[in-house]
């Protein structure tokens, strides 16, 4: 199919790119405001691109079909990582404005970033998302280590670089054997290849252990998890708070996509990984967060559990599993945007709250900011009637219906033990004695906004989850329809 | 009609249940009152109308449940004996409503107290008119349930919690009985309709069952099973131990429960049951003896006793000890006419007993009593009618229905006939002598209370005394109006079909009949003696007979030996399970011992996130390389 030059200039990645360097340049010559005036432009820019792919969604582009693909899967994470880039922008600009780092580089980094995930997402070919992933966390490489000037910022940059070329090598050394036993690189070539044989040779095997331990790396699933807690903890909370909502998201959807689409027809050899990873997270994320003081080390443990169940949906390889997996991951960006937004605001003496023990009586201070966080608590550990359990809901029904019934269990199981430390928190904030009674609060409009609409979301979910289900089951069916 | 009588007492506990609080005590006192005589007055009209031979009516209300062959219905069915009871019930339970408005009137929750006696009343007809077993084990277990949150009333004090919670337990173990015997029924009979069950009886008199390579009687063993049930709530000797200890209840609930209803539930069934009874020629003879056992034990023990309503508690007991070794030489119909003579003067004597109490400030101990009839001269006139038809004084109710339950006795022909005759007529003595005991130390004589108390006594309001002049009424004239129906010449037509009826036109010979009176005059003569005229004979008497007066005053120690055989070794299963199967084993291993290890995982998995980054590209590459090994030797 010929393509005309409007439809090429109305790809949202084109257009994301364009705008990226814009934004770049306008910060580079811009002399007042510079920080917000970029971030403005940024929410407006991203905003553009996410009603462009919503538009869009059915144009195919021919010439690119070999790299990227359309489906509905694909398009609606895309949409949630435009939004969550949205949403850590204007949650975390006050942030900034407060310590001073008004960098404008943050926001377009953020752009380039937002730039690699959508490409990773869509890409159908092996090159096209190496291309996404590497520049996706080169631009997170530089954000962990932006505040130049904090030993800790440094620390976590470097070592989220080092690690996150290591896994580089490792995905780009699984891509060379994929390639190098089926002659291709594009997905579709891949699946045809591989689907007249019995059984993968152990070189494919390799090549696919390989880019799923890469691919494991960037969703942080243990044992390759052990970057996350350290950068969660020393990037500025800002940038922690895009690492949890957004680049998880794209990960999730492309560990997703590699295995069901060339893979779909061997998911016996990469179930038992992904069911490895999956128990491991699950364990790990509940285990270890136990005995975490810092907040933000508590929410890389929680991150890290949260994979685990994500992973669950994949494992069971059926269409429950692609919707419930659509579920959590709305969720589970909708609640990390309303507890990053809560951390973000939340001050004790100019400092801004980092341990645990920093929310003790808050409840009698600040009562609205503490129910919020009760309620995102209680939504994590997966209590009803909040949404984090139908979240979770979904998946273990998926595990039933793929007869995955240990894993199920132990899914229920571990996340009753992560309750404990969801409810710990609430036990702080409630019961414990106010020390510091003087809190403050640093939340500009928007923020609150985005605030309220997610605790909405997560509390009324309940009364109107069809919303939302019936997203996720055309997801699936779609899914697997093609 | 029989709707009205059985569901306005449940509307009385729902208003006070959701209504009480908002419109007052008053209102919810007024509410009950009405609602029972209602019941009270329409229950008589059903009795009336099945004086002459009436058919069983049932009333199906609904399907209850239906599981397989097994079908329960909630349905109302009258026949003579149920509309007899229906009479005792709701007329005791009326003036036990009417009376509480003075009883009660300064305590807290008077809603509550009303709430709960209705709701008591409503499970107790529940009880009398269902057609099924199941639903009457619906209506035992509420009284059950009631009778506890009766008796713990006031549950501030910790003698009444317990109380009631004894009463509860005891009562479980004869519900186990009942239960096991309802479910072995179903399976012999495959239903638990009355209907059916009594239509096939006669097809299983030589039914037998191997237990234990045991041969065993079926219908023995389920009538057996039943009884248990019945000792509980009837509180024969064995399960006895919880009635006087109910005392601690406010004394209106033990004029309602211990007098007229719960307790008189056991010997009701077993007359219900009687069609099954007949034909359980052992679990009778169990029946006559355990019945006669008691009479004559629980009086002995009431000769003893101090607390006035532990003295009546323990005559009840007796009684009912009369009326089922009647019901076990299957003179049902002697047996159920005592329980209704003796549901109006042991209501009559709980009631005065109160209004005594009432009038001394809440004392209950005789030794603190006495030449009370001067100031309280009603009261002791309601107590003195009460005594007097207890003890069988000649045209009073209670000489109709233990006369003809001796007479039973005497024309048994049996040698266990001959034990229940020997133990009436020496029960009936100690009752005289319990009783006229009773009446001499706490009316007559001079008083041995403080003057202060003395002086304060005062005659109970109207709203008390009125029901006990309904209730004397019923004490009087009952045995001369109802003799003729339960047990005289119209016996035939008044039963019809609801009980089995053994036929014996004898009576007494003269010579009987006098040993009996003399023996109740003897009785009578020697309180006298002892309690007025020669009051030193009484501590003589006890020094004399130290052995045998501290086996009756310590009530034949059965408390002590349950505690020491039950209680205590239960106590010690229950905390070895506790210390050591519970805290020690489960606890250990379980909740603690995994919260503890996750405590000491979490701990070190913290300490491999040790910050070096060699350390965590090592972990990357080991799990590679652990993925890689899997993959390649799989």
């Amino acid at each position: 199919m010929e393509n005309n030059i409007l439809d090429l200039l109305l790809f949202p990645e084109f257009i994301l790119s364009v705008g990226a360097i814009a934004i770049l340049l306008i910060g580079l010559f811009t002399t007042k405001k510079t920080f917000s005036s970029t971030s403005n432009l940024s929410v407006i820019l991203l905003i553009v691109v996410g009603i462009i792919i919503y538009i869009n969604k059915n144009i195919s582009f021919a010439y690119f079909n070999t790299f990227f693909k359309e489906s509905s899967f694909i398009l609606f994470f895309q949409i949630l990582v435009v939004i969550g880039s949205i949403a850590s922008i204007i949650i975390s600009s006050n942030y900034y404005k407060d310590i001073k780092l008004l960098r404008f580089e943050i926001p377009v980094l953020i752009l380039f970033s937002t730039l690699g995930m959508l490409v990773l997402i869509g890409s159908n070919n092996l090159m096209s998302m190496y291309l996404g992933i590497e520049l996706q966390s080169l631009a997170l490489y530089v954000l962990a280590a932006i505040r130049r000037d904090s030993l800790q910022s440094a620390e976590s940059g470097i070592k989220f670089f080092v690690l996150g070329a290591l896994s580089s090598g490792i995905l780009l050394y699984g891509c060379s054997l994929i390639y190098g036993f089926t002659g291709s690189t594009n997905f579709n070539d891949i699946f045809t290849s591989i689907s007249s044989l019995d059984n993968l040779n152990l070189g494919i095997i390799f090549g696919l252990v390989f880019i799923l331990v890469g691919l494991a790396f960037k969703v942080s699933a243990v044992p390759f998890h052990m970057w996350t807690p350290d950068v969660y903890e020393g990037a500025p909370t800002a940038v922690t708070a895009f690492f949890a909502i957004v680049p998880k998201v794209s990960a999730v959807a492309l560990i997703y996509r590699f295995c069901l689409e060339p893979f779909g027809d061997f998911y016996k050899e990469w179930s038992q990984i992904i069911i490895f990873l999956s128990i491991g997270s699950m364990f790990l994320g509940s285990i270890a967060a136990i005995a975490q003081t810092s907040i933000k080390r508590l929410l890389a443990y929680s991150s890290i559990g949260h994979i685990g169940y994500i992973l669950i949906g994949l494992a069971s390889t059926n269409a429950a599993g692609i919707k419930g997996a659509v579920i959590y991951v709305l969720i589970y960006v909708l609640m990390n945007i309303a507890i990053f937004t809560i951390i973000l605001s939340l001050k004790i003496k100019d400092n801004y709250v980092e341990k645990i023990n920093d929310l003790s009586g808050l409840s009698k201070d600040k009562p609205v900011f503490s129910i919020c966080i009760a309620i995102t608590m209680l939504s994590m550990a997966g209590i009803p009637p909040f949404a984090g359990f139908f979240g979770k809901f979904y998946i273990f029904i998926a595990a039933l219906e793929a007869e995955l019934f240990y894993l199920a269990i132990l899914g229920v199981l571990f996340s009753v033990v992560s309750a404990f430390y969801y409810l710990r928190i609430i036990k702080i904030m409630y019961f414990d004695d106010l020390k510091i009674p003087n809190y403050q609060t640093n939340i500009s409009s928007k923020a609150s906004l985005i605030l309220f609409f997610s605790i909405l979301t997560i509390t009324m979910f309940i009364f109107y989850p069809s919303l939302i289900i019936n997203i996720g089951s055309d997801i699936s069916i779609e899914f697997f329809n093609n | 009609m029989i709707t009205f009588v059985v569901f306005l007492p449940l509307v009385g506990f729902i208003y006070c249940a959701f209504l009480g609080k908002l419109f007052g005590d008053r209102n919810s006192q007024l509410v009950t009152n009405i609602l029972l005589f209602v019941s009270a007055i329409l229950s008589w009209i059903i009795f009336l109308r099945y004086l002459g031979p009436t058919e069983t009516s049932t009333l199906q209300i609904l399907n209850w449940m239906m599981s397989g062959t097994f079908s329960a219905d909630w349905s109302l069915r009258v026949d003579a004996l149920t509309a007899t009871m229906l009479i005792v019930v709701t007329t005791v339970s009326a003036c036990v409503h009417l009376y509480s408005i003075g009883y009660m009137n300064k305590d807290k929750s008077i809603s509550r107290f009303m709430g709960y006696l209705s709701l008591f009343t409503f499970f107790m007809l529940m009880l009398v008119t269902s057609d099924n077993l199941l639903q009457m084990f619906f209506g035992w277990e509420g009284v059950g349930l009631t009778s506890y949150l009766l008796i713990g009333f006031w549950h501030h004090k910790e003698s009444a919690n317990k109380a009631a919670i004894k009463a509860f337990i005891v009562n479980r173990v004869g519900d186990f009985g009942f239960i096991l015997g309802i479910a072995g029924i179903f399976f012999i009979f495959g239903s638990v309709q009355f209907d059916i069950i009594f239509d096939t009886a006669s097809n299983y008199k030589d039914h037998t069952f191997s237990f234990l390579s045991f041969n065993l009687s079926t219908i023995n063993t389920l009538c057996f099973l039943l009884f248990l049930g019945a000792m509980g709530k009837s509180a024969q000797l064995g399960l006895h131990t919880w009635l006087p200890d109910a005392m601690e209840g406010p004394t209106p609930v033990s004029a309602l429960i211990h007098a007229a209803t719960m307790v008189t539930a056991g010997v009701f069934m077993v007359a219900r049951m009687s069609p099954l009874f007949e034909y359980a020629q052992f679990t009778n003879l169990f029946i006559t003896f355990i019945g006669a056992t008691t009479a004559i034990i629980t009086a002995s023990i009431a000769l003893t006793q101090n607390d006035i309503k532990k003295v009546i508690a323990y005559s009840t007991c007796s009684q009912l000890g009369y009326m089922f070794f009647a019901a076990g030489l299957g003179a049902y119909n002697a047996s159920i006419f005592h329980l209704t003579t003796h549901g109006f003067f042991k209501a009559l004597l709980f009631l005065s007993a109160g209004s005594v109490i009432h009038a001394m400030h809440h004392e209950q101990d005789m030794r603190k009593m006495g030449g009370l009839f001067s100031k309280i001269p009603f009261t002791g006139t309601m107590m003195w009618i009460g005594s007097l038809a207890i003890i069988g004084f000649p045209y009073f109710s209670g000489y109709y229905s233990k006369e003809s339950i001796l007479e039973n006795a005497y024309f048994a022909s049996s040698n266990m006939g001959l034990y229940a005759y020997t133990v009436g007529i020496i029960t009936a003595l100690l009752t005289a002598f319990y009783s006229w005991r009773l009446l001499f130390m706490t009316f007559h004589g001079t008083t041995r209370a403080s003057n202060d108390t003395f002086h304060k006594a005062h005659e109970s309001p109207k709203v008390m005394t009125v029901p006990l002049v309904f209730l004397s009424v019923g004490s009087i004239f009952s045995g001369i109006f109802l003799s003729d129906y339960f047990i005289g010449s119209k016996e035939n037509d008044f039963w019809f079909v609801s009980l089995i009826l053994s036929h014996n036109d004898h009576h007494l010979p003269f010579l009987q009949t006098l040993i009996i009176k003399l023996s109740v005059a003897l009785g009578v003569l020697s309180a006298a003696l002892v309690y007025f005229y020669r009051k030193e004979l009484a501590n003589s008497l006890a020094q004399n007979l130290s052995p045998l007066h501290s086996l009756s005053f310590n009530k034949w120690y059965v408390d002590e030996l349950y505690n020491n055989i039950f209680t205590k070794s239960f106590f010690y299963l229950s905390s070895l399970f506790w210390k050591r199967g519970d805290v020690r084993l489960i606890d250990e291993y379980g909740p603690n011992g995994v919260s503890r290890l996750i405590n000491i995982s979490s701990k070190f998995l913290s300490l491999v996130q040790s910050g070096y980054l060699y350390h965590y590209a090592f972990v990357m590459l080991g799990g590679l390389v652990i993925i890689l090994t899997w993959f390649f030797y799989y």
